[in-house]
């Protein structure tokens, strides 16, 4: 088709009750992001402007930013979470997809009672495990630590099952073909199963990085340290008695928030595809 | 083939493992810590006695950690249970039983801390730190209560000087209040944070004995706020959000946050508050001692209290006592006065013409005068009861004597539950 | 002499140890991070614990107690609130949008962003742009808008009937986006042969919607109603960050399970209540999935 006739396309059956569906949907689009737009704008704002409804602020400061960025620890929430999320992504990569290559392509005796197994762990909820965690813990000097806050979480059976289906469709010739090539199993996974299956990698990985970013419930549990905080953990310890500038949990939340924003816009395309195939696959 | 397999494995895995193992070994120098709940200007007071004490004693670094009071309790329980946390702690005086029960602090060493010379020069109130023949904690400051009114707002209303009695408090209360067309609050007359703050306090020992009644028995196992003297303090106090309709619980989020932005026209509050206040761009306020009712007045005082966790021992302990020492003296408690607007601890410092009549402080100096103390069993639960009992009786329109009959039953099973009745 | 052992294996073994090789360290990580901890809370459940001493076994006593506490009832029914109300609102929110959304082909892109984004936010960070709005006139939005069309202010998060809708809403909002792809995923699977047939059958709009569509998207809206009522029971960020003290008042109006076992555990210490309590948790989150999973089978079974 040509450019102009794909253009085209997009007019076609231009009727009022599609111009209304149109219309009445991206209003409710509006309205989805108006949460955020406030918080934005409320960051910009002065501690007195705050209690005045507008949605661009008559004087546009800074002030707050570079309050929250120089005189909180937000600086360290920020690192902490990065660190965490990331080092938990990589592992969550890597032990998944070794344990679902391993449950698709091998035959062993006790394969299926393993991924039963696994695959059981998804219905213990983490909160259950906080309190043995804890525990576990405080025995082994993990409170205040990068493990301490990441371990829960360094394998899931979701992404354990997601990934094994995954490798079930690749097909066994190739991996066949490899072994009588004389490579090594390991090599095999690493270097000829894990590219076919880049898609799920990714939508994993989002999948992951995002849940560990906005988890709140265990690492407020496991850190003490203000320094040590997560971002979410951080965030809510503005609920204190004794100090409450709106504009400020604003400007906090919007650092919080817009990497993820910037993040999505750019990758959308890739991060929508993900969710879509993981949840055609579940 | 395959120990090579095992290899790569073990060398990932030890890679990723020991960059996180590594972090989480703490470099632990000769130093001791010091927790305290993070409140601007204690923080910046700390910050300057700890300065003052370093380089009076060069051998001792002291670190200074602090968390948003809500999690502060919870906390400092975790860390020390888990043999983490500070050598030198402050804690809430009402704190004091629960810390003692879990095991968190330990009693001050009588050679640096003479009972005969807490006893003569500090104030009375601080004797609440005495238990089974230990002092447990001392304080660096204390504080009550005192009302803090907009000068502004009450000239407006066309009233001079602040009121005396409780009923002249609902009166200008009354006048303070101001509504939009629609009939929204836009000024509040009276701010009470519901129960929360230190309005309960406000309850606890204050209305109720101006109504005849008592909070708790002498030997302190008792709940004893539920009866007639009770309903009648809580009555007076959720009429000014029920019945004379000059409070809204929330409105502007806190009270203190309200007053600040100066739209309430009065609003109770400790001494702690001052700072805040001050700092507040175009607000004109006063303070005045707590009003009183047929002819006697009441107040509560407060304070928190530094004491040694369970953990510091030996050197550590030693550092932390003499820290503490330094924080319980004269030029601390005057720095501590300066610096965050809380009252000395001890009537020597306190009670020195100057700081008795001074504008802002002279109030709440006055009210320690008449002040009490209330010996908390666990201050939470505790002010959730006051809270629940206030919500009833606003939100739900339950009567004062079944909201209090509810809370006080409850309470006493805490009660209960902790002397081992 | 572990060379020739491994000689005289058959390729078949030797695939197999290379396979418990490669599951050695998940197995490991398994056993000690997720059933272990398990067995654990059942365990410590039996016990009165207070983190510092030691553990008393008491038997079933925390189970009784929290069967004559007024308040877990309380606590109980709030969670299964969040779910039964927060669950259908979301779906059919989010249904209704996909459903119009993959029919518009101009700025599908952007509009879809739009949908999206608020799930990628903080809970707690949005949970305090919500808190705000719901603040009385003159800072809180909502109140401000319902002044300009002369509807009185609403206490929203000071009120013991609103509470808990107040703070199931960012809930809601936040989980329509992931919804919203997941149903147009679906949707756009539904081979473009039944809707040839439709069309040529003369079938409308309505019909169309309830007898191709709504078949069609059975698994994948089982698999979002699982997900989003386990997420709803396990409701905490929000009413955290918007309850006064963290309290989830007032008066408990917001109370859910999992804010209870926080309480009891890292509030008053009382690890053994706590523990029993997750126990509760885990078994209302497993009675959930089996029943759900269980009528869904008997649907398929009667097509």
């Amino acid at each position: 088709m040509q450019k102009n006739e794909i253009f085209l396309e997009k007019f076609d059956n231009i009727n009022p009750r599609r111009i209304l569906t149109w219309t009445l949907i991206f209003i409710g689009g509006v309205i989805m992001v108006t949460p955020i737009i406030f918080m934005i704008s409320t960051s910009l704002k002065t501690g007195q402007e705050v209690y005045f409804f507008s949605l661009i602020p008559d004087k546009i400061t800074f002030k707050n930013y570079i309050f929250v960025i120089t005189e909180s620890k937000f600086g360290y929430w920020m690192l902490n979470s990065l660190w965490v999320a990331t080092f938990s992504t990589l592992s969550v990569l890597f032990f998944d997809s070794l344990v679902g290559y391993t449950l698709a392509k091998f035959e062993f005796k006790g394969r299926e009672i393993v991924f039963i197994a696994i695959l059981s762990t998804l219905m213990i909820p983490t909160e259950m495990l906080i309190i043995p965690w804890y525990m576990m813990s405080r025995e082994f000097g993990w409170i205040d630590t990068y493990w301490g806050i990441a371990f829960p979480g360094l394998m899931t059976g979701f992404g354990t099952f997601l990934m094994r289906q995954f490798f079930m469709s690749l097909p066994d010739e190739l991996i066949e073909a490899a072994r009588i090539d004389g490579w090594s199993e390991f090599a095999i996974w690493w270097k000829i199963a894990m590219p076919l299956v880049i898609p799920a990698l990714s939508a994993l990985a989002i999948f992951h990085f995002l849940g560990n970013w906005t988890a709140f419930l265990w690492p407020l549990i496991i850190t003490n340290d203000p320094e040590m905080y997560t971002i979410p953990v951080g965030l809510a310890s503005f609920n204190g008695e004794y100090e409450m500038n709106w504009e400020i949990v604003m400007t906090a939340s919007c650092l919080a928030t817009i990497p993820t924003l910037f993040v999505f816009i750019i990758l959308q395309k890739y991060i929508i595809k993900g969710i879509m195939l993981a949840g055609l696959k579940g | 083939m395959e120990e090579k397999l095992k290899n790569i494995k073990l060398y990932l895995f030890s890679i990723f493992g020991s960059l996180f193992i590594f972090s989480s070994i703490s470099a632990n120098a000769v130093e001791i810590e010091y927790w305290q709940y993070e409140y601007g200007a204690r923080v910046e007071a700390i910050d300057k006695l700890i300065a003052n004490f370093q380089s009076a004693n060069p051998d001792i670094t002291i670190k200074h950690t602090y968390f948003p009071y809500a999690d502060y309790r919870k906390k400092v329980a975790i860390a020390v249970a888990a043999g983490d946390g500070p050598d030198l702690v402050q804690l809430y005086y009402g704190w004091l039983n629960d810390y003692r029960d879990t095991g968190l602090i330990q009693p001050l060493p009588k050679d640096v801390f003479s009972h005969d010379d807490i006893e003569s020069n500090f104030f009375k109130m601080v004797s609440a730190m005495k238990v089974d023949g230990d002092y447990w904690g001392l304080p660096t400051a204390v504080r009550s209560l005192a009302l803090f009114y907009n000068n502004d707002l009450l000239k407006e209303a066309g009233l001079s000087g602040p009121p005396e009695t409780l009923d002249d408090m609902v009166n200008y209360a009354k006048k303070l209040t101001k509504r939009d067309g629609s009939g929204n609050l836009i000024q509040e007359g009276m701010a009470f944070d519901g129960g929360i703050g230190q309005t309960h306090h406000f309850f606890r020992e204050v209305l109720v004995r101006h109504f005849g009644g008592k909070p708790f028995s002498d030997d302190g196992q008792k709940v004893t706020y539920n009866d007639a003297a009770g309903a009648k303090a809580l009555k007076y106090l959720t009429d000014f959000e029920k019945t004379h309709k000059t409070t809204q619980n929330g409105f502007m989020n806190r009270g203190q946050d309200a007053f600040a932005a100066g739209k309430v026209g009065l609003y109770i509050d400790g001494s702690f508050r001052i700072s805040k206040f001050k700092k507040a761009e175009g607000l004109n306020f006063s303070i005045s001692e707590l009003p009183g009712h047929n002819g006697t007045r009441y107040n509560f005082s407060s304070f928190w209290a530094n004491a040694l966790s369970s953990k510091a021992e030996g050197a550590k302990k030693d550092a932390a006592a003499k820290f503490l020492k330094y924080l319980t003296s004269d030029e601390a408690m005057q720095i501590w006065l300066d610096t965050v607007g809380e009252l000395p601890a001890k009537p020597s410092v306190a009670l020195v013409d100057e700081n008795k009549q001074h504008p802002l402080y002279g109030p709440f100096i006055r009210g320690l005068d008449y002040a009490t103390a209330t010996t908390f069993v666990s201050e939470k639960p505790q002010r959730q009861s006051i809270v629940d009992a206030y919500d009833m009786v606003v939100l739900q329109d339950v009567s004062p004597e079944d909201a209090l009959a509810k809370v006080v039953k409850k309470e006493q099973e805490l009660f209960d539950d902790f002397f081992g009745n | 002499m572990f060379r020739s052992f491994w000689e005289n294996l058959t390729i078949k073994q030797k695939l197999a140890i290379t396979a418990w090789l490669f599951l050695a360290i998940p197995i490991i990580f398994y056993i000690t991070i997720r059933f272990y901890p398990t067995y654990e809370a059942f365990y410590v459940s039996f016990m009165k614990w207070n983190l510092l001493g030691a553990k008393k076994y008491i038997g079933f006593k925390n189970y009784i107690r929290i069967w004559g506490d007024e308040d877990f009832w309380i606590v109980l029914w709030n969670t299964i609130k969040y779910a039964i109300i927060g669950v259908p609102i979301s779906l059919l929110i989010s249904f209704t949008v996909a459903y119009y959304l993959n029919e518009i082909r101009f700025g599908h892109q952007t509009i879809r962003a739009l949908y999206f984004i608020p799930f990628l936010t903080t809970a707690v960070a949005m949970a305090w742009v919500w808190r705000w709005f719901y603040q009385p006139m003159p800072i809180g939005y909502f109140n401000i808008m319902l002044s300009w069309i002369g509807i009185p202010q609403q206490p929203f998060l000071r009120s013991v009937e609103q509470a808990l809708y107040s703070v199931m809403a960012p809930a809601v909002w936040a989980g329509l986006g992931f919804q919203i792809v997941i149903f147009i995923a679906g949707l756009r699977a539904i081979p473009k042969s039944h809707f040839e047939a439709a069309e040529i059958d003369g079938a409308g709009r309505l019909q169309i919607l309830r007898e191709i569509i709504l078949p069609a998207l059975k698994p994948t809206t089982i698999f979002l109603i699982i997900i989003s009522t386990i997420g709803f029971l396990r409701i905490f960020d929000q009413v955290y960050t918007m309850s006064e003290d963290s309290a989830g008042g007032p008066l408990n109006a917001t109370k859910p399970l999992v804010l209870m076992i926080y309480d009891f555990a890292f509030d008053e210490f009382k690890l053994g209540r706590a523990s029993a309590l997750t126990v509760i948790l885990f078994l209302l989150l497993l009675f959930v999935s089996i029943l759900q999973l269980w009528l869904a089978r008997n649907r398929y079974a009667k097509k």
